[in-house]
């Protein structure tokens, strides 16, 4: 049996990992990508949790934070291509019209 | 039970001219402006005559409840007015003078702008005076005494775009000021240790406590205070300095509010307050001493004066001296005496003074003037009684009620008198020296017109002419009364009728003891000196006219000290105003409002902008730093959770 606190650190170096990769990066796919790890990572920890405690809650978020990351893609993808469409470029700094 | 006489109309009268003419007087024409302003004061003066009439039938003092004004407690204020013989001389002496002022200036002012708002300022000087000597308390004696300050401040600077008038007009309100406040001191004292304003309660009050001979107590301390507030009204030393700089006001308000009735409210105050200084004779003293001191000082200065309103302004602080003196020997119907005659006859030298600047065109250097008698001969003439009168010489005005000062003054104290005579031969020179100069030897003045500081500049002024009869008129008046209205005090008359006011005892009795032999020749003497001072005027300025000269040359030094008032006016200016200045400047203005309270202000601004300044940064608008922020905020606050569970 592999300890819970195995599974949580791999949950929180997988959300450091998208932390990091939404601050750093300026890639607007990449940026994209690091949230879904974030999601991913905390999905992780629901699920160990759950195997944890015996407790199907714990899953049913899961597929709960699986739809809505569903969703939010396809969504997002759109946007992507729409400010593909207008910009031309994916990265963000560029992405400016609505700052002072 | 007296009926009600309605006194509270005496004064609102006025003050109802008063509103007509400041709030509608533009849009009048100068008669409707002259017509209100006559009507509404005329009318007061028919008030104050109904009720000289109704006098005698009167339970005295007669007071008359209006309205209450203050209750905290057991202290009380009312609205009330206070009628008893001394108020009824007050008022006869101040509507009269005041209607026939009223009457002169209608014709005085005829081609000044401003008509209606001197009018309507005049009028309100009528009310406040009014109400100050009607007033039945203190506080209400306060509010006029307050009252009749303004109306002075705004007729001082009525020609207000003259910088000297302006100035002269604050220097009387802040002069003022610094008599108002022992004043206030004084009505302190009373509320806490009498409980009361009212004159019939403090007057009780003070009579029940035992005279202070000896010592510093509270009535001696009261009186002291109440004489501050005298001499900063009535110009006495040291406070005398704003009078002679009112003259920049209009002559008629010189007339009415310098000569006759405003400047005699200390005298009038001192005297209603009698109560407390018979209770602290040390204070009396002090009134006596001050306003001895005062005749002489005055009169000195007036001596060397050329121009023709500031010799009766140092005559009139020199005159008020000695009602001072009278006041401060307990001679107080004396001394209302003098304030009686001496409003007649001073507001009937300045209103002739008015006249002959009328009639030379503005001019007010009395050397520049010089032969005048054959141009104005009206104007000499009640200006010959009016000196006449002032200098002492039966049987004129002056002479009755001067001399009764005198000789109280001699009983009291021979030094009083001594200065006193002293004082009446300088009175007597001056005064022909003004007239001598005025209206003797040869016209000395240009011809033509020319810069007028009074802007009567379109006046047309060929070679001095005659006032309008509506000047004329008061002038005649007054010098009838000039002329008569001594004769009322012929036999203690005047001081029989004033006597319940001041029955404190001894006074009467002690005139009565003292002999005939040494009455009629102190009365001699003061004649004798008075014809003295006319010869020595009629000496220097009408047979030598060069003699003068030679005698200020030879004085040197104290002539010009003379000349320069005793440089009084730098000396004050050294010692109260710069340093006053100066501090305000560097401290409290430099140090106190701009180093502190405007530093706090602006600092704390300047802070919240370089706070701001720095916390600006963190909203860049960049939505990768924002999301830096919430993953180092989220970060700590797991650090922390993680340590409180470590711990």
């Amino acid at each position: 049996m592999v300890p819970v606190s195995y599974y949580l650190i791999l949950s929180g170096v997988l959300f450091a990992c998208g932390v990091i990769g939404f601050l750093i990066k300026r890639n607007i796919i990449t940026i994209f990508m690091s949230i879904e790890l974030m999601l991913n990572g905390v999905n992780l920890a629901f699920v160990a949790f759950a195997a944890q405690w015996q407790h199907l809650s714990g899953q049913v978020f899961v597929f709960f934070v699986m739809v809505v990351a569903a969703a939010e893609t396809a969504v997002g993808l759109a946007i992507i291509i729409a400010v593909y469409r207008t910009r031309e470029t994916l990265n963000v700094d560029q992405v400016n019209l609505l700052k002072l | 039970m007296t009926p009600s006489l309605h006194l509270w109309l005496i004064p609102v009268l006025p003050l109802v001219g008063a509103a007509i003419n400041g709030f509608f007087g533009r849009r009048l024409t100068r008669q409707a402006v002259g017509a209100v302003a006559l009507t509404f004061c005329g009318a007061a003066f028919a008030m104050v005559l109904y009720v000289a009439v109704r006098f005698a039938s009167l339970g005295l003092p007669h007071t008359e409840f209006l309205a209450h004004w203050i209750r905290s407690g057991d202290f009380f204020v009312n609205f009330e007015f206070y009628l008893d013989q001394l108020t009824l001389v007050m008022l006869l002496v101040v509507t009269g003078v005041g209607f026939l002022i009223h009457i002169y200036s209608v014709g005085y002012m005829s081609e000044e702008g401003g008509f209606y708002r001197f009018f309507s300022y005049l009028n309100l000087f009528m009310f406040f005076m009014l109400t100050l000597v009607l007033a039945g308390n203190y506080l209400q004696m306060f509010i006029g005494w307050e009252g009749v300050g303004l109306a002075s401040y705004l007729l001082i600077g009525f020609w207000f775009t003259k910088d000297s008038a302006a100035s002269a007009g604050k220097k009387a309100f802040i002069v003022n000021r610094i008599g108002d406040f022992g004043f206030l001191i004084a009505l302190f004292l009373m509320i806490k240790h009498f409980g009361s304003l009212d004159f019939g309660q403090v007057f009780a009050a003070a009579s029940h406590l035992s005279v202070e001979t000896v010592g510093f107590g509270l009535l001696t301390s009261i009186g002291l205070l109440l004489m501050v507030g005298a001499a900063g009204k009535s110009a006495q030393v040291p406070l005398y300095v704003w009078l002679p700089d009112a003259m920049e006001g209009p002559t008629p308000v010189s007339a009415l509010i310098h000569a006759a009735t405003m400047v005699t409210a200390g005298v009038y105050m001192v005297a209603r307050s009698h109560v407390i200084f018979d209770h602290a004779p040390n204070a009396l003293t002090v009134v006596a001493i001050v306003g001895t001191l005062t005749a002489l000082f005055a009169a000195t200065i007036g001596v060397a004066q050329t121009d023709i309103k500031k010799v009766l302004a140092y005559s009139t602080i020199s005159q008020l001296g000695y009602m001072f003196m009278a006041c401060g020997v307990a001679a107080y119907s004396a001394g209302i005496f003098h304030l009686m005659t001496h409003a007649f006859f001073k507001g009937l030298l300045f209103l002739a003074a008015g006249s002959v600047i009328h009639a030379v065109g503005g001019e007010q250097d009395m050397r520049k003037m010089g032969g005048l008698r054959q141009f104005v001969p009206v104007t000499y003439l009640t200006m010959g009684i009016a000196t006449l009168a002032i200098a002492g010489i039966p049987p004129f005005a002056g002479f009755f009620s001067k001399d009764e000062i005198l000789f109280r003054a001699y009983q009291a104290n021979p030094v009083y008198w001594v200065i006193g005579l002293f004082t009446a031969f300088l009175t007597s020179f001056y005064m022909f020296r003004l007239l001598f100069m005025t209206f003797y030897g040869d016209y000395r003045g240009a011809a033509d017109g020319h810069d007028d500081p009074h802007g009567h500049a379109n006046h047309g002024h060929g070679s001095p002419h005659e006032s309008p009869t509506i000047m004329l008129v008061p002038l005649m008046i007054l010098a009838l009364l000039s002329l008569g209205g001594g004769w009322i005090g012929i036999g203690g008359r005047f001081e029989r009728f004033l006597g319940p006011v001041f029955a404190s005892g001894d006074l009467s009795e002690r005139a009565a003891e003292a002999s005939h032999v040494l009455e009629h020749s102190l009365m001699a003497m003061s004649v004798a000196t008075a014809g003295l001072g006319w010869y020595v005027a009629w000496l220097l300025y009408v047979k030598r006219p060069l003699l003068p000269q030679r005698i200020a040359d030879s004085l040197g030094g104290f002539y010009e000290a003379v000349v320069h008032k005793y440089y009084i006016d730098e000396l004050y200016a050294t010692l109260f105003v710069k340093p006053l200045v100066e501090g305000s400047t560097s401290i409290l203005w430099h140090g106190v409002d701009q180093g502190v309270i405007d530093a706090a202000v602006n600092d704390t601004a300047h802070g919240a902008t370089h706070v701001s300044e720095a916390a600006r940064h963190m909203q860049s608008g960049n939505l990768r730093s924002y999301a830096g922020w919430i993953a180092a905020g989220g970060a700590a606050v797991i650090a922390y959770m993680i340590w409180m569970g470590v711990r």
